[in-house]
């Protein structure tokens, strides 16, 4: 679920509170987005994907993160190289190619049944 | 009962309205637009976001026009779907996918990868192509309201759909839309599993359609359950069929895989409550590509310190219901029009056995048939709203709303959002009721969910934005309903609908199973079309 919003990082430009899809965020005091309905969050990472600053992070969790955990930690995500990392992956973001095309996965044969040993 | 527009409601107009913005529903507002009609589409959440092709990304059926590559093609699932794919909508869907997927490059600049010099189209990464389907139709001519949650159809004197309502939520205004013809893009019901992008797919066209009087078909092919690692979203499958299962104790666990052993998965879940998962298939090379190809498969490990191809982890199943699983609302046309004049069906919301017979579309069909009815679905309703001419906004319009919107009865009994959405979780998520399926749980279940329906009929009509949540929940209700009573009705096992104590397949049930009803159910078997088609590439 979506876990932070970075003040120092958000440039108030309302795109997340456009593009979620489960309209989770209002905007709160100074323009800043606030996580209004974190139980509606279906943990998309859409709003991530979205933001031009950097400055959401989500955590993978379909729960909120329990209190003192590293995904609420906007310090750790941070020197962690965590947030940021799905825009960096699929290549948003000025002056970054694409990640649609690299997009070629391996090819897929006969899934794989577990053996009895 | 005439729909009078109250002050607050904002009064629109379109030739052809669009309900839902994923991949069926842009093309169908594209195609709509390229023909000339005014086009408004409307999306619960954000187009261009919502829906999971947009965080998921898609595999795409597509199949160059070589003849027996496209039999391959065609034939590569039957037996899977229990034969009842249609063979010449098989190849309609696959030209139509290809000049689609060629489009998309031409037209709206999609960065495909090249591969061997050439551009690799098997494939679309969620975020971009989602975000160029919506600057593409924009660019069009289509209007867009986001975060418009459509809750009712509207119909004419005759019961031809001639608009809708619905809830702007961040302006907290209604709106009324006239229109020529409806296409319903609303995607399948994944029951607010929380599997990647599905939330916002909660069955809501497949209500409207019954509403309106429409059939739907294939509904006992609903129970998808997808993969993901314990507590999480990413119900990403593909590279699970490099992965070894094991038990809680680190043993294997013998028989489960990703494709042919997830209802052993699933037993295991109930059992003893825990699944471990290690991808220890994946050489070097095949990690590296697995990285470049769905980035979105590793957020989860990546965040939570888990090195997938090391170490073991723990695994869940979440429902995904008629997104995965293959039921929706019938189709009657080439032109995805459906048994109510005015309205038409595409994407998830349709049903999708004409190329999928009884499987699963994931991996490739889903993708495909959402482009390609979209396509013909948009095109199909701009010629019937051309043909009604200037006469088409002057109708006397009524709203076809029950549950949520109408109250049934005294009001005595009602039932609200809270008790459906707890019926819903007892009800159609566990395994041993929708996956593991057998008639002895079926039937009480079912009991459960008619039960709740009769109350969610009785209760009050809520306001503002409370309306579209009710109506989600009894959205999710209907589609419980229909799937639960069409699978009592297939008393063996074809495709993903298996029954526990009918384990073989039966001749004698080779059809289709049509469904509908809201208080009342039915359900008819319908023949299986395309047949001519199939024996006769048989015979050649
Ligand atoms: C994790 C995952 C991976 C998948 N991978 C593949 C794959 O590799 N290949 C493949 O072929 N298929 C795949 N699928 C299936 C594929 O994603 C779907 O078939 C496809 O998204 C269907 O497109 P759609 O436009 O019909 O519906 P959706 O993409 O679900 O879009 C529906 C839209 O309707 C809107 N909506 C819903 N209700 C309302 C309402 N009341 N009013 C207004 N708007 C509404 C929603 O907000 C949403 O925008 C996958 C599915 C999942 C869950
Ligand atoms: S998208 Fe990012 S920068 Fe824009 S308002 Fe939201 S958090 Fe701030
Ligand atoms: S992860 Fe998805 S649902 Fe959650 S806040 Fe972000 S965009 Fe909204």
């Amino acid at each position: 679920m979506i876990e932070i919003v970075s003040s120092s990082r958000c440039v108030t430009c309302d795109v997340c509170i456009a593009v979620c899809p489960t309209d989770v965020f209002d905007r709160g005091p100074g323009g800043l987005p606030v996580i209004a309905r974190q139980g509606d969050c279906q943990t998309c990472f859409m709003c991530e994907a979205h933001c031009p600053a950097d400055a959401l992070f989500v955590a993978p969790l379909t729960h909120p993160a329990p209190e003192g955990s590293p995904l609420r930690d906007e310090r750790h995500v941070t020197e962690s190289g965590l947030l940021g990392s799905y825009r960096r992956e699929i290549g948003w973001g000025r002056g970054r190619k694409p990640g649609a095309r690299q997009a070629v996965g391996p090819e897929l044969g006969r899934a794989r049944i577990t053996p009895a040993s | 009962m005439t729909a009078t527009p109250q002050p607050s409601t904002l009064d629109l107009v379109a030739d052809v309205v669009v309900v839902g913005g994923g991949p069926a529903g842009t093309w169908a507002a594209l195609t709509a637009a390229r023909a000339g009609a005014d086009v408004l589409l409307l999306d619960k959440g954000y187009c261009g976001t919502s829906g999971p092709t947009a965080s998921g990304g898609t595999g795409v059926w597509y199949v160059q026009p070589d003849p027996a590559a496209r039999d391959k093609a065609m034939a590569s699932r039957e037996a899977l779907g229990g034969h009842l794919q249609d063979r010449r909508w098989m190849a309609r869907v696959l030209d139509q996918t290809y000049e689609n997927m060629n489009r998309l490059e031409a037209e709206a600049r999609y960065p495909f990868p090249v591969v061997d010099g050439r551009p690799h189209k098997r494939g679309l990464q969620g975020p971009e192509y989602m975000r160029r389907m919506r600057s593409w139709i924009k660019r069009a001519g289509v209007r867009i309201l986001d975060h418009s949650p459509v809750t009712e159809l509207l119909v004419d004197g005759a019961g031809t759909v001639a608009g809708v309502r619905g809830h702007r939520r961040q302006h907290d205004m209604d709106y009324r839309v006239r229109a020529g013809a409806v296409v319903l893009a609303t995607g399948g019901c994944a029951f607010l599993s929380k599997a990647l992008g599905c939330d916002v797919d909660t069955g809501d066209g497949a209500l409207y359609a019954a509403e309106a009087g429409a059939e739907l078909s294939g509904m006992e092919f609903s129970n998808s359950y997808a993969i993901a690692p314990a507590f999480t979203s990413v119900t990403k499958t593909a590279y699970y069929g490099f992965a070894t299962f094991f038990h809680g104790d680190g043993t294997p666990l013998a028989g489960a895989g990703s494709q042919g052993g997830r209802s052993v998965i699933a037993r295991e879940l109930l059992d003893s409550g825990v699944v471990l998962c290690q991808i220890d298939q994946a050489d070097a090379e095949t990690q590296r590509l697995m990285r470049t190809g769905q980035p979105n498969f590793f957020l989860t490990f990546d965040r939570l310190g888990i090195d997938p191809f090391t170490e073991k982890f723990p695994v869940t199943l979440l429902l995904e219901g008629t997104v995965r699983g293959t039921g929706g609302i019938r189709i009657t046309g080439d032109d995805c029009a459906t048994t109510v004049p005015g309205l038409y069906a595409a994407g998830d919301a349709a049903t999708r056995e004409l190329v999928c017979g009884g499987f699963t579309g994931g991996g490739s069909h889903n993708s495909a048939w959402a482009m390609s009815s979209g396509t013909f679905a948009g095109g199909g309703a701009a010629a019937f709203a051309a043909a009604l001419g200037a006469g088409a906004h002057r109708r006397r319009l009524s709203g076809t709303g029950g549950a949520g919107i109408r109250p049934a009865g005294s009001g005595a009994g009602g039932a609200g959002r809270a008790e459906a959405l707890d019926v819903l979780r007892r009800q159609v998520h566990p395994y041993d009721k929708n996956y593991l399926r057998h008639g002895d749980r079926l039937r009480p279940a079912l009991a459960d969910l008619d039960a709740v329906w009769a109350g969610l009929r009785a209760g009050a009509a809520p306001a503002g934005g409370d309306l579209p949540r009710l109506r989600q929940a009894a959205a999710m209700v209907a589609h419980a309903r229909w799937m639960y009573t069409s699978a009592l009705a297939r008393t063996e096992s074809r495709g993903m609908a298996r029954r526990q104590e009918f384990p073989g397949l039966d001749p004698a049930q080779f059809h289709r199973l049509a469904v509908g009803g809201l208080d009342r159910l039915w359900v008819r078997p319908e023949p299986v079309t395309g047949r001519e088609v199939r024996e006769l590439a048989v015979a050649s």
